[in-house]
């Protein structure tokens, strides 16, 4: 087995250890490459099949070719597709830089939508490789009522045996591409030929390595417009990848914030 | 941080394809400079982000220190602020052989928990230690936890060789009393390495302060260790992890954690001992593969349809995992309630949920000095040997014969508070005790045979299957038919849903094929029943020809006339305006899922030994239409003409 083929394994056997311990499940698609590859897992984990929902934080506000890309493939991969609308940015904390507040109303619309389906378990596709604060994660990270992350006591997690067991009234976030990095996630985007949304790839000298929303992301200088090409600037990039996600950036624990109070 | 020129040029490695990854944790005590040393590590490879020096020694005058490593790592503002590690982290650089990942493990001992999270997963160890303070508390307590862990290639690091004027005396004094603490556990470092992580010594380039010093740098030593690999050579060990019928196809899903396992293999279930063949490898998206390894997350199916549930663990006929209710661990305790004998905890053993209760304390060991003494409970933080016992019998694995299907995490409530690994030293495999296998499976001749019981009671043995609808009446005339034949003497008894769900059944569910077993059971029962001579009722829906053949079966090993099918028949709307325990509504809400009618499938008997209609007929008629039935087909001549 080379390195992809211990991920896929592992992603494979964390979902399914979520699918048969935790009632009601779904999946935060965010139509990124990594939430991407996660669905594509789950129809690998399932035999073709995403047996729980798919979720968008929709603010209304993402790129216009990912909207695109939601229509055709919410049909083409048989995802049973929830649109959740998320609040406003006037209901969030603002006490939080207002980059920090247009990210914010993703939490309120999690917190929303999962309250509203009374779901125990919410899939994400985050990475530790991403970002400082998400590289402390869990693979199954429990939420307290309100959603917060109590990052300062967190469960053992070791030999594979996850924490499936929750008081009522809390969930888990549960983050199959934990271990995966940056340039595996492309590697086997180029594998399993995935598709993604084009404005990853480089136009004019410009490309997205990270998409979110319209007004708090910006792409990068780069001539990458293939995969190939791709996973070579990556080999040897310096830059972080979230580099274009200015809410990351306002403060040292801007992005701590964030995630305590129940960013993904 | 003058080295930048010597830097390994890392633009030369390959990036056409995947690389090995080689997990490392990083472990020591507290302040011995475990952040410090990954810091350095990640600047001398070229692997910090654009910017980070520059944002590190800014948050490092902030807080009025010098440039300060550890900040690479340390995310959380309180970590910054204590300039501690409170929980682990993973951070990733590459050297020209490969990539690595770094586990940086809190050193804090109350942060145990945490250490463990890192370590557990790592082929490789470093082990720093502080050169002016020595070996210390966390230092042995860490070096432990591997062996505990299982992380056998290790490399102690002494760091700080600047505080100690790079002597190379110390450096000597301070690896013979690591080594032989080590030496105590099994475990020889493949590596020992006098270093100073902040000024860069020996780290990425060899040091020119310690000349005396020959052995490789870190860097060099991360690429000399073994990334390891699934044990492939070893037995099939395939833990279930679900079932899935998502189609026509019934597919068992579960990571083989060892050997190798391909379509045709004859597989045993443990504990079950059900031996059955691989039909096929399942896959989506691709060709279905001929076999699969370990390490990899399959699906199969089988040749035959049996019952199997989470936790079974597949292998092959031949070395099978041994089956125990006892077993002895070395154990890790992390619950702030202390392990006392006598506390029952739930044991989670790859897929295997299970209750297991604390019985012995045989030893707790002082991780400083290793000496073993006696206690009666054992403390967070603490490690002991400790015996246990379940009530089910259990499929496990010796953990020095193989890993990953020999150690569990034990739960109290909600938490996980300790883990550890089995001996089953001294415990007999109780699989040959336990178990009938169809190789040397031998009727037993009883001494008294049937043909004694029949003449003793005066009726043959026998079952008579009742199927039909909820409220077609199947138990009111099988508790009167049971009254009636006890008062003509007969030996009679009911098998219903009320005494055989409570015991025989308990462990089973409603979903389809704990419905299935449900029946299975019963069937089986009642041919017991039967043998013994006894006339047995059955009263269950059993809405499947398939099911009801199966109890056939078996009952015609007794006697090929034992089996009486017995259609107890009323329609449906009958039955829903019946409704006697108010379930059809439930259905009808759907409150109730895969009910009978409803919304499940009943195929009637195709061929019922008598059909009574309870829709057009009285109790009494249909009672009498029965023991007719039972009179001409079990009772002796003599009784039947009495």
């Amino acid at each position: 087995m080379n390195r992809l083929d211990e991920l896929e394994s592992q992603s494979i056997y964390i979902l399914r250890e979520a699918y048969n311990r935790i009632d009601s499940l779904s999946m935060l698609w965010s139509l990124g490459k990594d939430s991407n590859v996660m669905v594509w897992l789950a129809r690998k984990a399932f035999f073709g099949r995403v047996p729980f929902p798919a979720i968008l934080l929709d603010t209304g506000n993402e790129l216009d070719e990912v909207y695109a890309f939601r229509d055709q493939y919410v049909d083409e991969w048989g995802l049973d597709y929830i649109n959740a609308i998320c609040p406003g940015y006037e209901e969030t904390d603002p006490t939080l830089t207002s980059n920090a507040r247009a990210a914010a109303r993703k939490t309120l619309g999690l917190k929303r939508v999962i309250e509203e389906n009374g779901f125990r378990g919410i899939f994400l596709g985050i990475r530790r490789d991403e970002q400082a604060v998400r590289s402390k994660e869990r693979v199954f990270s429990p939420r307290g009522e309100d959603g917060a992350w109590d990052y300062k006591d967190q469960p053992p997690e070791f030999w594979d045996q996850y924490k499936t067991e929750f008081p009522p009234n809390t969930h888990v976030r549960i983050h199959p591409l934990l271990a995966w990095t940056e340039v595996d996630i492309w590697r086997y985007i180029e594998r399993e030929q995935i598709p993604v949304v084009p404005l990853y790839f480089a136009k004019d000298g410009w490309r997205y390595r990270s998409l979110g929303e319209k007004d708090i992301t910006r792409p990068v200088q780069s001539n990458a417009s293939t995969i190939e090409e791709i996973i070579a600037e990556l080999e040897t990039t310096r830059e972080p990848e979230r580099a274009g996600r200015t809410m990351d950036h306002d403060s040292e624990d801007a992005f701590e914030r964030l995630r305590q109070a129940g960013y993904m | 941080m003058e080295a930048r020129a010597a830097k390994p040029n890392i633009q030369q490695i390959r990036t056409d394809a995947p690389r090995d990854l080689l997990k490392l944790v990083v472990v020591g005590h507290v302040d011995h400079g475990k952040s410090t040393l990954i810091g350095r590590l990640l600047y001398d490879t070229d692997s910090l982000p654009e910017g980070k020096l520059e944002e590190l020694k800014v948050i490092s005058q902030r807080r009025g220190m010098s440039l300060e490593w550890s900040f690479a790592l340390d995310a959380f503002q309180a970590e910054r602020d204590q300039a501690i590690t409170i929980d682990t982290t993973q951070i990733w650089f590459k050297t020209p052989k490969r990539d690595v990942v770094i586990i940086d493990a809190p050193g804090h001992r109350e942060f145990l928990k945490n250490m463990v999270s890192g370590a557990a997963a790592a082929d490789a160890a470093v082990l720093v230690i502080d050169a002016a303070e020595g070996v210390r508390e966390q230092t042995r307590r860490h070096g432990y936890l591997l062996h505990l862990l299982g992380v056998r290639q290790v490399a102690v690091v002494v760091n700080k060789m600047d505080l100690v004027d790079y002597s190379a005396q110390r450096f000597g004094d301070l690896v013979h009393e690591v080594t032989s603490y080590l030496a105590g556990l099994g475990l020889e470092p493949s590596f020992l390495l006098p270093i100073s992580a902040r000024d860069g010594d020996n780290v990425a380039v060899p040091s020119t302060n310690m000349s005396w010093y020959d052995g490789p740098t870190v860097l060099q030593a991360f690429d000399r260790f073994h990334v390891l690999t699934a044990p492939v050579e070893q037995p099939l060990r395939l833990p279930v992890q679900d079932v899935y019928h998502f189609d026509d196809r019934r597919i068992i899903a579960g990571r083989i954690e060892s050997g190798i396992l391909r379509a045709g293999d004859t597989l045993l279930f443990s504990p079950s001992n059900k031996i059955v063949k691989v039909r096929a490898l399942e896959a989506w998206n691709a060709e279905p593969p001929i076999e699969a390894h370990a390490g990899q997350s399959v699906g199969i199916t089988l040749e035959e349809q049996i019952f199997v549930e989470r936790g079974e663990v597949i292998s092959h006929v031949e070395n099978p995992p041994p089956l125990t209710s006892v077993f002895r661990a070395s154990l890790f305790w992390m619950g702030h309630t202390p392990l006392e004998p006598g506390r029952r905890y739930k044991l989670k053993l790859a897929t295997k949920e299970a209750n297991v209760t604390a019985e012995t304390i045989e030893r707790i060991i002082d991780t400083d000095s290793l000496a073993p003494r006696s206690g009666d409970k054992v403390e967070r933080n603490m490690v002991a040997e400790v015996i246990f016992r379940s009530r089910e019998v259990l499929a496990v694995d010796e953990y020095r014969s193989l890993a990953r299907t020999g150690r569990f995490v034990l739960l109290d409530g909600y938490d996980t508070v300790g883990g550890g690994s089995i001996s089953l030293e001294g415990y007999p495999d109780q699989r040959d005790a336990l178990t009938i296998r169809s190789t040397n499976v031998f009727s037993v001749e009883h001494g008294v045979t049937g043909t004694s019981r029949a003449e003793r009671n005066g009726h043959t043995g026998g079952v008579l299957w009742f199927t039909g609808f909820s409220g077609a009446g199947k138990s009111t005339l099988a508790m009167e038919v049971e009254r009636r034949l006890f008062q003509k003497g007969y030996q009679v008894y009911v098998l219903d849903g009320d005494n055989v769900r409570r015991g025989l059944n308990a462990n089973l569910g409603f979903s389809p094929d704990e419905r299935a077993e449900n029946i299975r059971r019963v069937g089986e029962a009642a041919a017991l029943f039967a043998d013994a001579g006894f006339i047995c009722i059955t009263a269950f829906i059993s809405p499947y020809q398939a099911d009801r053949d199966r109890a056939r079966g078996a009952a015609q090993r007794v006697d090929t006339n034992a089996f009486h099918e017995i259609h107890v028949h009323a329609d449906l709307a009958t039955c829903e305006e019946r409704d006697p325990k108010g379930l059809y509504k439930k259905a009808r809400s759907g409150e109730i899922r895969d009910f009978t009618g409803i919304s499940a499938p009943y195929e009637p008997p195709a061929a019922p030994e008598l059909t009574v209609d309870t829709g057009n007929e009285s109790v009494d008629d249909c009672v009498a239409a029965i023991i007719g039935h039972i009179e001409r087909n079990f009772t002796m001549k003599e009784r039947s003409g009495g």
